[in-house]
């Protein structure tokens, strides 16, 4: 059926399954909440008994049933487009021209539109339900010359618009806010109680939502809203009764019937795609208990171990570290089975697939982290340096944003985070971009001729020909020539061409062509970046880039747990000692990271304490990825110290380490 | 079954317990000022050199208020300090002021509030309580709001321990340091609680009125005043006053309780996000105990009711009680029993939990009702001085974390001089098969009663209670003993006079529960 190598055997047989099973949920749930609905919008406090059966027959009318099953059909689609789109690592946006370009990939675009045609489909649907005014798009009259004309029902037609409106503003917002991304709980509850305690949030949101959609929709109508109408009177034949007061005008739109309405079929529209959502999360999310190793060889791909190993897709991997902290924490007897030796030959492959892939985890995260700090630590030091002549230089307020913007972080999983849509292409040089603009390119042969010429005559271009793309940098070129001048001199490097042009790279010196080109272009960069919608869009996002970098750190962080719970059990349960083998190197990849993580809290612009989230549908937990790590990693490295006390003394680790892991002995980190 | 009889008289006036050794609790004169080994750390806060609020806000509102103020400010507010109702009240109190119509459709609706809530009041009597009467009911301190010492907390793994004040300040104290930080926050008031954060140098978690406050307190730093920006504040709406509060034993998740607040808080500190845990009945949760081996939670509720949590799927048992509401609990170290007092009642109930921490517990099949393992009612002793008696209900219990010494506070009377509160040791045993003995009660200075107590988590030497007194002292009572269990590793160097306990004969027989192996 499935053939062992392949590694989608988890998508085709869990994931597709468990969407499944949240996309029937939802259609199940949309019959109460229809009916819900339909009360909500019919309800008249003069007649409360009239009301319901209103309500009761209308539920078992044919037109009732037929946009039930509409309806289902949207929830359904709704579903297939959060499966195929969902992810376990956030793609967060370093910064507006990022997420622009997120919002225009094609793929995205693709989502919106098909967003907004299933608002448009709940539109229709909740017009035909609620009935009356707005029940259908055009009503037969008599025209003024006695002529039957067939007239717009306009009401019909906002309805229609308004569905469609709140549904690509679902899109945006949820690119915006990573609505997409999976996270996964701390506290592991059973779906149903999940479900319980997280609907009155659902209501909340959507209601909320709602009401700023509605009121965006309005005002959009009040000023655009001619644009389709007259569209469908043309297209349909259709005339506009004058009679009727135009809806795109205030005392057409002051109507608070309408207003409820249109606010109530919001409310559904978003509580019916938030619940399937939700429950998406809720099933895709819950554990999956994978077999430590099986019996048969055949099965052997679907054990813990090899799906640990598997890059793609991240999904399993996510969910197999998940099973791999549980047991780990909870359950002795599948411990006992990690700590087992293989039957012919007694290598305990278990532990040393787990341990390796847990140890490759945390050093792929240390190696992020160092190399970020790396390229930021030169550029703290410039920014200090330059800071003092800013204060000086006047009207310059957002200088020491977005250098990084050049360099933002990327996991190494993921391959599609958008860092900033123009740097990709000149990223890729050997020497980070980042120490350009503060250090003369002493690699470029030709740099510092024209630099000089340059700064001589027009002190406004730029010296580092297009390695600098983010043009708000340019903005402060004098300022940065002169300390990075100064820092030269005083260095007194030897081989600073800038001091001493030698003879030899006078053939290497451009065409006058290629200068001009240059100037010219950097001109364009000046022009750029005086304007102010440029300047924000350019703009780098606070923390971007500190949550870029940590934006996988769930699976760090199950690594970091599922290593100490293990090591804190083999103290009692490794019968083989085959854990003692590996806790040096586990040791030292927690100290290692320890320090890195220590460094990158120290930076200036990461902040220290998590932001307090908002109770919305948007997952805030990728913000705050980093603490979570942080803690953990040093009570990982405490539970590991506790448990084997002064014993880790016999343990081989290098000096520093040693200091270190003392001051932990002595609970004094 | 009077478990009380069996135990040693009290001591005369003008003695105080000093320590237990050759299976016998030592006494010495209150003259003698020499501590054992601890006397370090013995502490003396005295009432007068803490520098008390002299009013608080409430009472002193209704002095300076300015009357003069238009009714859109007063009404503004009366909305900011008291919510719906309190504008209501402004309004309907201020009848000259606004439209007839306004202020009688304003005073039925309040009417119509007053008569839900006294509704809801009489349900759950609790909840007409102010803030500090819900902290002094559901504190686990004797008489809270006439403590010196309102909360105190052993570091699970340093030696080293937090303090807090009848002045809303926390002192961190530790032998090996000479700075003992004091740390004050704005918010932090009404201190009920606090406790350190497992496998962490340095995360202290306070309940406090308002909100949680998890202060992060760096061990090495020779700061005495650590700065607010230290703390992190945790709060959420509805969830105040917070009266308990429980660290997972893995560090990880802190729980907080408020009995105004029917659900349970699940926090994960470091992001500071919280999970409500929602369950329908009790009114709230006063009271919290997570068990060492953490697999399980005690949570108990202001009426007749408290619940076992699972941590695994976050599940709970459900245990109606008769009388009262759980007052107090304390578990094994093996996290396997449950010991728990009831108000009301003067004994002392276990509850067996077999699973092992990884099952589910609809497989681990839970205990059926609760045994009776201890009777505390009232017992009269005679001495020259006159009777006293002893027992009662009980305030608090506590375990220490051999598992060997079982401390329960008595309540006692504080209108009769001859029914003192009291502090009754048990020795206990969980291997082969489940054991109280009795041990002797814990004295202090004449006119001192116990308020507070905990065991140090882990004393070398057997174990060492804690006890903080109504006259603002804390003092430590060592009970030496070598420990039954196998845990002979840790007792490198036990003290010179130390042997090994041997039970004398008549106890076998004075044993006060034994668990029967059926």
């Amino acid at each position: 059926m499935f053939s062992p190598n392949t590694s989608s055997w988890f998508i085709s047989k869990v994931i597709w399954w468990r969407a499944a099973a949240s996309i029937a949920w939802s259609v199940l749930l949309l019959l109460p909440t229809t009916a819900v609905f339909i009360t909500l919008s019919k309800f008249s406090f003069l007649h409360p008994i009239q009301t319901i059966s209103e309500c009761l027959s209308l539920l078992m009318s044919a037109s009732s049933v037929f946009s039930f099953i509409l309806l289902s059909g949207v929830v359904i689609m709704v579903g297939f487009l959060i499966l195929e789109y969902f992810t376990v690592i956030p793609t967060i946006a370093c910064s507006k021209i990022a997420l622009l370009g997120q919002l225009l990939h094609p793929r995205q675009v693709i989502s919106s539109l098909a967003h907004c045609l299933m608002g448009m489909v709940v539109g229709w649907c909740c017009a035909v339900t609620v009935g009356q005014r707005y029940e259908t798009l055009g009503y037969p009259g008599k025209s003024s010359d006695g002529q039957p004309q067939m007239y717009l029902n306009e009401y019909h037609l906002v309805f229609l618009l308004a569905g469609a409106f709140v549904g690509f503003s679902h899109s945006l917002l949820g690119v915006i806010h990573n609505m997409n991304y999976v996270c996964f709980q701390t506290v592991q509850q059973y779906k149903y109680l999940h479900f319980k305690g997280s609907l009155p949030l659902v209501l909340k949101c959507s209601t909320i939502q709602a009401f700023y959609s509605v009121r965006n929709f309005i005002i959009v109508y009040f000023f655009l809203g001619y644009i389709p109408k007259t569209w469908i009177c043309k297209t349909l034949n259709l005339h506009l009764d004058s009679s009727v007061h135009p809806l795109d005008s205030i005392s057409g739109l002051v109507d608070l019937s309408l207003l409820y309405h249109l606010w109530i079929n919001a409310s559904f529209l978003l509580f019916t795609w938030y619940i399937t959502l939700l429950l998406f999360r809720i099933f895709v999310t819950e554990v999956y208990s994978f077999p430590v190793q099986s019996t048969f060889t055949d099965d052997s791909h679907l054990c813990l171990p090899k799906v640990l190993a598997d890059k793609q897709p991240m999904i399993s991997k996510f969910l197999a570290l998940q099973d791999l902290s549980l047991l780990s924490k909870h359950s002795p007897l599948r411990r006992s089975e990690v700590f087992s030796l293989s039957q012919p030959g007694g290598h305990p492959h278990n532990w040393n697939t787990v341990s390796k892939e847990c140890l490759a985890l945390l050093a792929d995260l240390t190696q992020r982290l160092v190399a970020y700090h790396e390229t930021v630590a030169t550029n703290g030091r410039a920014k200090s340096l330059s800071s003092g002549s800013e204060r000086k230089s006047s009207s310059e307020t957002s200088v020491t944003s977005g250098t990084e913007d050049l360099m933002s972080p990327r996991p190494t999983f993921l391959m599609r985070t958008p860092a900033s849509v123009f740097t990709r292409s000149v990223a890729g040089g050997p020497h980070s971009p980042l120490t350009a603009p503060f250090t003369p390119d002493l690699d470029s042969p030709f740099a510092s001729p024209v630099l000089r010429r340059l700064t001589a005559q027009v002190d406004q271009c730029s010296p580092w020909h297009g390695s600098v793309q983010s043009p708000h940098i340019m903005r402060r070129v004098p300022k940065l020539w002169s300390t990075s001048t100064e820092s030269q001199v005083s260095s007194s490097s030897p081989p600073s061409p800038a001091s001493v042009p030698s003879p030899k790279q006078e053939p290497a010196k451009p065409s006058f062509l290629g200068q001009f080109l240059q100037n010219r272009k950097e001109q364009v960069k000046m022009f750029m970046a005086k304007r102010v919608l440029i300047m924000y869009l350019f703009n780098k996002l606070p923390e971007a880039s500190s949550q870029a970098l940590f934006a996988d750190s769930q699976a760090h962080i199950w690594a970091l747990e599922a290593l100490s719970y293990l090591v804190q059990a083999s103290f009692t349960e490794d019968q083989f000692g085959v854990v003692q083998t590996t806790l040096p190197s586990i040791l030292s990849s927690m100290l290692h990271l320890q320090e890195a993580v220590d460094r990158h809290f120290k930076l200036p612009h990461a902040s220290s304490k998590p932001l307090r989230s908002t109770n919305s549908m948007e997952e805030f937990t990728y913000k705050t990825l980093r603490f979570a790590l942080r803690a953990t990693l040093k009570t990982a490295i405490y539970r590991i110290t506790t448990t084997f006390g002064n014993h880790l003394n016999a343990v081989q680790m290098s000096a520093e380490h040693r200091k270190r892991l003392q001051q932990f002995l002595e609970f004094k980190e | 079954m009077c478990s009380l009889a069996l135990f040693p008289p009290p001591l005369p006036a003008g003695q105080s317990t000093l320590c237990e050794s050759n299976n016998e609790l030592l006494s010495g004169a209150n003259s003698s000022d020499d501590r054992q080994d601890s006397s370090l750390l013995s502490l003396y806060f005295p009432r007068e050199s803490l520098k008390l609020h002299s009013r608080t806000e409430s009472s002193s509102k209704a002095a300076f208020l300015d009357h003069s103020e238009t009714l859109w400010m007063r009404s503004a507010a009366a909305w900011r300090d008291g919510g719906f109702t309190g504008l209501l009240n402004e309004i309907t109190t201020s009848h000259a002021e606004v439209p007839k119509w306004l202020s009688v459709t304003s005073g039925c609706i309040l009417a119509l509030l007053r008569w839900v809530s006294s509704f809801h009041g009489s349900l759950y009597p609790h909840v007409t309580l102010s803030s500090e009467d819900l902290i002094a009911e559901f504190s686990q301190v004797l008489n809270w709001p006439d403590c010196v010492v309102r909360a105190f907390a052993w570091h699970p793994h340093a030696d080293k321990f937090a303090v807090a004040l009848l002045d809303d300040s926390i002192k961190i104290y530790n032998p090996q340091s000479a700075i003992s930080p004091t740390l004050k926050h704005r918010l932090q008031r009404n201190v009920a609680a606090v406790q350190w954060k497992p496998l962490c140098a340095s995360g202290l978690a306070v309940a406090c009125q308002n909100c949680l406050l998890v202060w992060n307190v760096d061990p090495c730093s020779l700061s005495t005043r650590p700065s607010s920006g230290c703390a992190q504040v945790l709060s959420h709406p509805g969830h105040s006053p917070v009266t308990s509060i429980a660290w997972s034993p893995s560090g990880s998740l802190l729980v907080s309780a408020s009995p105004l607040d029917t659900a349970m808080m699940v926090w994960d500190v470091a992001v500071e996000s919280c999970v409500p845990l929602q369950r329908v009945g009790g009114g709230g949760v006063t009271f919290l105990s997570w068990s060492p081996a953490g697999s399980h939670i005690l949570a108990s509720t202001p009426s007749a009711l408290f619940r076992v949590w699972e941590t695994r799927m976050w599940t709970c048992e459900r245990w109606p009680c008769v009388k009262g509401r759980c007052q107090s609990g304390c578990w094994s170290p093996d996290g396997s029993r449950l010991l728990f007092a009831v108000q009301g009642e003067m004994v002392i109930y276990a509850l067996t939990f077999s699973g092992s921490p990884g099952v589910p517990t609809s497989m681990a099949k839970g205990p059926q009702t609760a045994v009776v393992v201890a009777d505390l009612s009232e017992t009269t002793f005679n001495s020259p001085d006159g009777d006293i008696i002893v027992g009662g209900e009980i305030q608090s219990l506590s375990w220490d974390p051999r598992g060997e010494r079982l401390a329960v506070l008595l309540k006692g009377d504080p209108q009769a001089a001859n029914r003192p509160a009291i502090i009754a040791v048990f020795k206990t045993r969980a291997n082969p098969i489940f054991e109280l003995l009795p041990c002797g009660f814990v004295q202090g200075e004449p006119g001192a009663e116990p308020r507070l107590m905990q065991f140090h988590p882990h004393f070398q030497h057997g174990a060492l209670l804690t006890v903080c007194w109504s006259s603002g002292k804390i003092t430590h009572i060592p009970f030496y003993f070598l420990s039954s269990g196998v845990s002979h590793v840790g007792l490198s160097g036990s003290p010179p006079k130390l042997q090994p306990q041997e039970r004398p004969a008549d106890f076998a027989n004075q044993s006060l529960f034994t668990e029967l192996l059926s």
